[in-house]
C-alpha cells in the first residue's frame, strides 16, 4: 500500500496542480527581453500618432491652426473635433453612461486633455508638428475642489449638459452634479445616531492617485481596407468589451473587428478604460489607410488616463459606551473630474462603495454619494482593488480607529468586539452585500500573536515615556487594519459594464496525445494567468500544467469574457476553467468506462485517471482517454474532446485580512520609517502560494505609496503640478520596507474551487494599516485624524500642530 | 534632419545606422536595430525601463542622445545570455525566486543588477536596494527582486570559484 501512496504523490508533483509553487511560464521571454509589448509591434507603412493638448484646466478654444504643423515633413494628418463630427466621432460613451469629448468640441476642461491628433511618418516628426498647431484659448476659472464645484454659482463646466436635469443615474440637483446615489435605511440610521451613547465624527479624504503602471497605454490600429476588417493591439484589461464598444461607436461589425491585447506591462486599472488615443489611431488609421500608432508618454499618462479615489468622506459612527457599534452613516463628494468615465458596473455608479461597513456586524447604515464634475482628468477606475472597494475600506477602518479614540479603547479590541462572527456566515450586511464566508477572529488573533500585540503596545508606552523626557524625538505608531474585499464581479443579476453581462469564459481543446490549450476572456497583466489557470486544470483534467497552454487577450480565439480588473478573474474566470475542465471529465469518464467495458459509475476520479471502484489496477488515464477521444468514442457519442463554459457566478468573493503595521516617526522631520508590516491574508483555496505572495508584495508597495507620499495635486488653475516622475511618488527599493506575509484559508462555499482572489486584497487593506499607525503614532498627542498622504512635510506640519516639534 | 552615421558595438555586434543626432539611444535600439527588450516607461530617466550597459556602466538610454553613444559598447538583455543560449545567472533567479510580474521593468532591471554585481560581487541587502534604486518596479515590491540578486550572487560567486 506504501508504494501506492508514493506513486499517487508522484503523480500530484508531476501536475503541477493546486497548492503548488509552480514557476512561472511567462518568466522565460520576459527575463530574454522578448516580450511583446504593444510599443514593440512596429507594422510595414506604420504611421505615429501624438496628441495636442490644452495646457489649460478651462478655457474655450477660439481658433486652431493646422497649416505650420500639415508643412511639417512627415506629417500626413492634423485631425480635430471638426474632422471627427460628420463622423459623429467628437463624443464616445464612457462606461458610466456618459459621453467624453475624444478631441475638445469648442471647450476644454481638464489640463492634458486631447485637441488635436497629429499623425506622422514617425514620433520625432509627430512631436514636431504637435508644437506647431496653433491653438487660441480663451482662458476661464477653473474648479478643482469638488465643494466649490457645488456652489450655486460655480461655472458651469459641460456645455453639453446644458439644461439636462437628469443622467444615467439619476436627477441632478445642481449643473455640475452628476448622480446621486443612497442605498442603506436613512431613518434607521438616523435612529441609531440619535439614540447613541457615543457618537464619532469624521471627515476622511482619500486623495486623488493615479495607477501609473510602468507601461503607459497606447494602442496600434490597423484598417485592412479591402476586407474591411480592423484590428487593434492594445492596453487592454478587457479586450472583448473593447470590441463591442469600438463596434458601437464606429458601425463596423463586431466580426470584422479585432482585439488583440499583447503582453501589458502592469494596469492595475488604468487600462479598463477607453480613450480618445484608441478612437483617433482607429479614425486615423482609416483615414490613411495603413496602421497607426499611438502612446502615451509618462506625463500623458498622468495628465489624461484613468486616475482613481478623489473620495471626500464625511463619516458618522454610533457606538454604545462599552464599543458596541450600533450606526455608520457616510456622506461622499465623489469627484470624477470633467467626464464621467468611472468603469462601475450599470447599477453601481459608487462602485461597491457600500461595502464600508467592513468586517463588522453594523445593525443600521445609510450611504449617500455625490459624483461632481471638476476640471480634472476623467476616470475614477479601481486602482488596485474592487470597484470603491478601497476608498470603503479605508473610510471605515479610520472610522474604528476615530471612535476606539473616542471610547478609549484599544482599537484592536474594538475591532475583536464588533466582527461578524463565523457563524454568522453567510450574512447579509446592512447595505445589502451577502458575505459569502469568513473567519475575522481566528484571522486576527493570529495576527496580533505574530506581532506580540501586547508587546509592542508596551514598548509604545515605553517610547512615549521616553520622548516625553526628552531622550527620544521619534513616536512609536501601530497601525492595525482588518478589511474585508468584495471582489469577482459578478453575478449577471446585478452587475454589467453597458448592458454586457460580468461572466467570463474559458474554452478547452485537448489534443489527442494529451495536452491542452485553453482560452480565457480574461488578460494578465503580471498576475501570471498562463501559469495558474494550468495550474486549476491540471488538477481538474489530471494533465501537467506544462502540458497545458493559456491563451488570452485575442478576440478572435478566446470566449467573450469582461476582462481583467476587480481581482475577477480567479473568482469568475479561474471558475469557468474549473467548470469547463469538469466538462471535460465527465466526457472523459464515459470514454473510459467504454474502454473499460463497465459503467460510468463504476469509476472514480484517480488524479489523473479513471480507475474502476475496486479494482484500482484497472485505469485509463487522460492520456489514453485523450487519444481515445478521436478514435474510440462510444457509439452515438461525438469525438474530440473540448469544452466551453460560461460561468455567471452565483455570489461575489469576500477575501479578507488583518494586517500590522510598525513606524517610527520622526517629529522634527516628519520622516516615517515602516519598521514592520505583517499581512495575513485569506483568500480562500491557494492555487500558487509563490504567485499570491507576490501578489500581496506588490499591493503592499502601492498601499505604502499611496499611504505616504501619492497625491495627484492640482492648483487653483487646474494645473496638475506633478505629471512626471520625478514629482509623483512611486517608492523605489529603498523606501519601500521588507514585507511579512501570512495566510489563513477560508473557502469560498460558493467557488467552484473555493478560491476568493487576491491581488488586491494588500492594497485595500495596505492604505488603512499605514494610515492608522501615522495616525496612532500621535494618538496620545490628541489627535484622531490626518489626512494622506503621510508624506514628509504634511506629518511635520502634523507633530508641529500638536507642538511636538523642536520649533514648537 | 540631416542624418548621422552611427557606429556601436551592440550585444557583441558591430552595427552601424544613419540617425537624426537627436534621436534618443533608446529609439535606436529599439526601432533600427529591433532590440525591443529595453522599455520606455517615463521619457525622464526616472524608471530605468530603458537601462542598458554602456562602456561599463549602467546608462538610461532614454536620456542619452544616440550621438553620445557612437563608438560606445552596449550591452542589453538581449545579450546577456551566453551565446550558446546558456541564461546568465540573473535570467535564471529572477525566475526562480519570482523577481518578476509583468515583465515590463524586467529587462532594464537585470541589466542593473548585472552592472551592481560586476561593481560589488558580494552585496548586502541593503547595497541592493541601493544599486537598484534607479530602477522602478510597479509589481514586486522589490522583495523578490533582492532576493533574485542576492542568489545570482552566490551563484557567479560559485562559478567563479569552481572555475580557480
Amino acid at each position: 500500500m506504501t508504494v501506492d501512496t508514493e506513486t499517487a504523490q508522484a503523480r500530484t508533483q508531476k501536475l503541477e496542480g493546486l497548492g503548488t509553487k509552480r514557476k512561472r511560464v511567462e518568466d522565460a521571454r520576459f527575463t530574454q527581453g522578448k516580450g511583446n509589448y504593444v510599443d514593440d509591434i512596429k507594422l510595414p507603412g506604420m504611421l505615429f500618432g501624438d496628441f495636442v493638448r490644452s495646457p489649460y484646466g478651462h478655457a474655450r478654444i477660439k481658433s486652431i491652426n493646422k497649416d505650420a504643423a500639415l508643412k511639417v515633413p512627415g506629417v500626413k494628418a492634423v485631425l480635430t473635433a471638426a474632422d471627427l463630427k460628420p463622423l459623429k466621432l467628437h463624443y464616445m460613451p464612457t462606461l458610466a453612461g456618459d459621453v467624453q469629448a475624444v478631441l475638445a468640441d469648442e471647450k476644454v476642461l481638464f489640463q492634458g486633455q486631447e485637441v488635436a491628433f497629429v499623425v506622422a511618418e514617425d514620433r520625432y516628426s509627430a512631436a514636431d508638428a504637435v508644437d506647431l498647431v496653433e491653438v487660441e484659448y480663451q482662458e476661464l476659472p477653473a474648479l478643482v475642489d469638488p465643494t466649490k464645484a457645488m456652489a450655486p454659482g460655480a461655472p458651469e463646466l459641460r456645455d453639453d449638459l446644458k439644461g439636462k436635469t437628469s443622467g444615467a443615474h439619476g436627477p441632478r440637483k445642481h449643473h455640475n452634479h452628476i448622480f446621486t446615489w443612497e442605498t442603506g435605511d436613512a431613518a434607521a440610521t438616523d435612529k441609531a445616531l440619535k439614540s447613541a451613547q457615543v457618537v464619532a465624527k469624521e471627515y476622511i479624504v482619500y486623495q486623488r492617485v493615479h495607477p501609473c503602471p510602468l507601461e503607459t497605454c497606447g494602442c496600434v490600429a490597423s484598417m485592412d481596407k479591402i476586407n474591411g476588417h480592423l484590428t487593434v493591439w492594445g492596453t487592454f484589461q478587457a479586450p472583448h468589451a473593447v470590441r463591442t464598444v469600438a463596434s458601437l461607436i464606429s458601425g463596423i461589425p463586431e466580426h470584422k473587428i479585432r482585439i488583440i491585447s499583447p503582453d501589458i506591462g502592469g494596469g492595475f486599472g488604468n487600462k479598463v478604460g477607453v480613450y480618445p488615443g484608441y478612437i483617433c489611431s482607429i479614425v486615423a488609421s482609416i483615414v490613411t489607410g495603413v496602421p497607426v500608432k499611438w502612446i502615451e508618454d509618462r506625463m500623458e499618462n498622468l495628465q489624461a488616463t484613468a486616475f482613481a479615489r478623489d473620495y471626500h468622506m464625511t463619516g458618522e459612527i454610533a457606538a454604545t459606551k462599552d464599543g458596541r457599534i450600533t450606526g455608520l452613516r457616510c456622506h461622499v463628494l465623489a469627484d470624477h473630474g470633467a467626464f464621467d468615465a468611472c468603469a462601475d458596473p450599470t447599477k453601481y455608479p459608487a462602485g461597491f462603495f457600500n461595502i464600508c461597513t467592513g468586517s463588522y456586524d453594523i445593525p443600521a447604515a445609510h450611504v449617500t454619494v455625490d459624483g461632481v464634475y471638476t476640471n480634472k482628468a476623467p476616470g475614477g477606475v479601481a486602482y488596485r482593488c474592487s470597484f470603491r472597494v478601497t476608498e470603503a475600506s479605508y473610510f471605515i477602518e479610520r472610522m474604528v480607529d476615530v471612535l476606539a479614540r473616542k471610547l478609549n479603547m484599544d482599537p484592536a479590541e474594538l475591532r475583536r468586539k464588533n466582527f461578524i462572527r463565523k457563524e454568522q456566515f453567510p450574512y447579509t450586511s446592512a447595505l445589502g452585500w451577502e458575505y459569502d464566508s469568513g473567519d475575522y477572529h481566528t484571522a486576527l488573533d493570529k495576527a496580533l500573536k505574530a506581532v506580540d500585540y501586547p508587546g509592542l503596545r508596551s514598548e509604545q508606552k515605553r517610547n512615549r515615556e521616553a520622548f516625553a523626557r526628552g531622550e527620544t524625538r521619534k513616536l512609536m505608531g501601530i497601525g492595525v487594519s482588518f478589511f474585508t474585499e468584495i471582489v469577482g464581479a459578478g453575478p449577471i443579476k446585478n452587475c454589467d459594464i453597458l448592458g454586457l453581462g460580468m461572466f467570463d469564459s474559458c474554452e478547452i481543446r485537448v489534443h489527442p496525445t494529451g495536452s491542452a490549450i485553453a482560452r480565457l476572456g480574461t488578460i494578465s497583466q503580471g498576475q501570471g494567468h498562463a501559469t495558474t489557470f494550468a495550474q486549476i486544470l491540471a488538477t481538474e483534467i489530471g494533465i501537467p500544467a506544462s502540458n497545458i497552454t493559456v491563451e488570452e487577450g485575442d478576440t478572435d480565439t478566446a470566449p467573450y469574457g469582461l476582462g481583467t480588473y476587480g481581482s475577477r478573474s480567479t473568482p469568475v474566470a479561474g471558475a469557468a476553467t474549473a467548470m469547463a475542465g469538469r466538462k471535460i471529465r465527465a466526457k472523459a469518464q464515459m470514454i473510459a468506462a467504454y474502454l473499460l467495458e463497465v459503467h460510468d459509475d463504476d469509476l472514480e476520479w484517480d488524479i489523473d485517471r479513471f480507475r474502476v471502484k475496486g479494482a484500482p489496477e484497472r485505469f485509463k488515464t487522460m492520456a489514453e482517454i485523450a487519444f481515445s477521444a478521436y478514435n474510440k468514442v462510444p457509439p452515438g457519442m461525438e469525438p474530440g474532446l473540448e469544452a466551453v463554459s460560461y460561468y455567471d457566478p452565483p455570489n461575489m468573493t469576500y477575501p479578507f485580512g488583518a494586517y500590522v503595521c510598525v513606524v517610527d516617526v520622526d517629529v522634527d522631520t516628519g520622516i516615517t520609517e515602516v519598521r514592520r508590516f505583517y499581512a495575513l491574508d485569506d483568500c480562500g483555496t491557494r492555487i500558487n502560494p509563490m504567485i499570491i505572495e507576490g501578489q500581496v508584495h506588490g499591493g503592499l508597495t502601492e498601499a505604502l505609496a499611496i499611504a505616504m507620499g501619492q497625491e495627484m495635486a492640482y492648483d487653483e488653475l487646474g494645473n496638475l503640478k506633478n505629471a512626471s516622475l520625478l514629482d509623483f511618488f512611486l517608492p523605489t527599493a529603498v523606501e519601500t520596507p521588507a514585507w511579512e506575509t501570512d495566510y489563513t484559508t477560508t473557502p469560498s462555499p460558493h467557488h467552484p474551487i473555493g478560491a476568493k482572489g487576491v491581488g488586491e486584497s494588500p492594497n485595500v487593506g495596505g492604505v488603512s494599516a499605514f494610515s492608522n499607525a501615522v495616525n496612532d503614532a500621535f494618538a496620545h498627542a490628541g489627535l484622531t485624524h490626518t489626512q494622506m498622504p503621510h508624506d514628509h512635510w504634511r506629518v511635520w506640519k502634523t507633530a508641529e500642530r500638536l507642538k511636538l516639534t523642536a520649533a514648537a | 534632419m540631416s542624418k548621422m552615421h552611427l557606429k556601436l558595438k551592440v550585444n557583441n555586434r558591430d552595427v552601424e545606422t544613419l540617425t537624426e543626432p537627436r534621436t534618443l539611444l533608446i529609439h535606436v535600439l529599439r526601432e533600427q536595430l529591433g532590440l525591443t527588450g529595453p522599455h520606455i516607461g517615463c521619457d525622464t530617466s526616472h524608471c530605468g525601463a530603458c537601462t542598458v550597459d554602456m562602456n561599463g556602466r549602467s546608462v538610461k538610454s532614454c536620456t542619452v542622445l544616440a550621438a553620445q553613444a557612437d563608438g560606445a559598447t552596449l550591452l542589453t538583455i538581449e545579450g546577456m545570455a551566453s551565446p550558446d543560449g546558456t541564461l546568465h545567472a540573473l535570467q535564471e533567479s529572477f525566475r526562480t525566486h519570482h523577481g518578476l510580474q509583468c515583465g515590463f521593468c524586467t529587462p532594464g532591471m537585470i541589466t542593473r543588477a548585472y552592472r551592481l554585481l560586476q561593481e560589488n560581487p558580494n552585496p548586502t541587502e541593503a547595497e541592493i536596494r541601493f544599486g537598484i534604486s534607479g530602477n522602478l518596479c510597479r509589481c514586486t515590491g522589490y522583495q523578490n527582486i533582492v532576493k533574485a540578486i542576492r542568489a545570482a550572487a552566490d551563484t557567479l560567486a560559485s562559478v567563479k570559484e569552481a572555475a580557480e
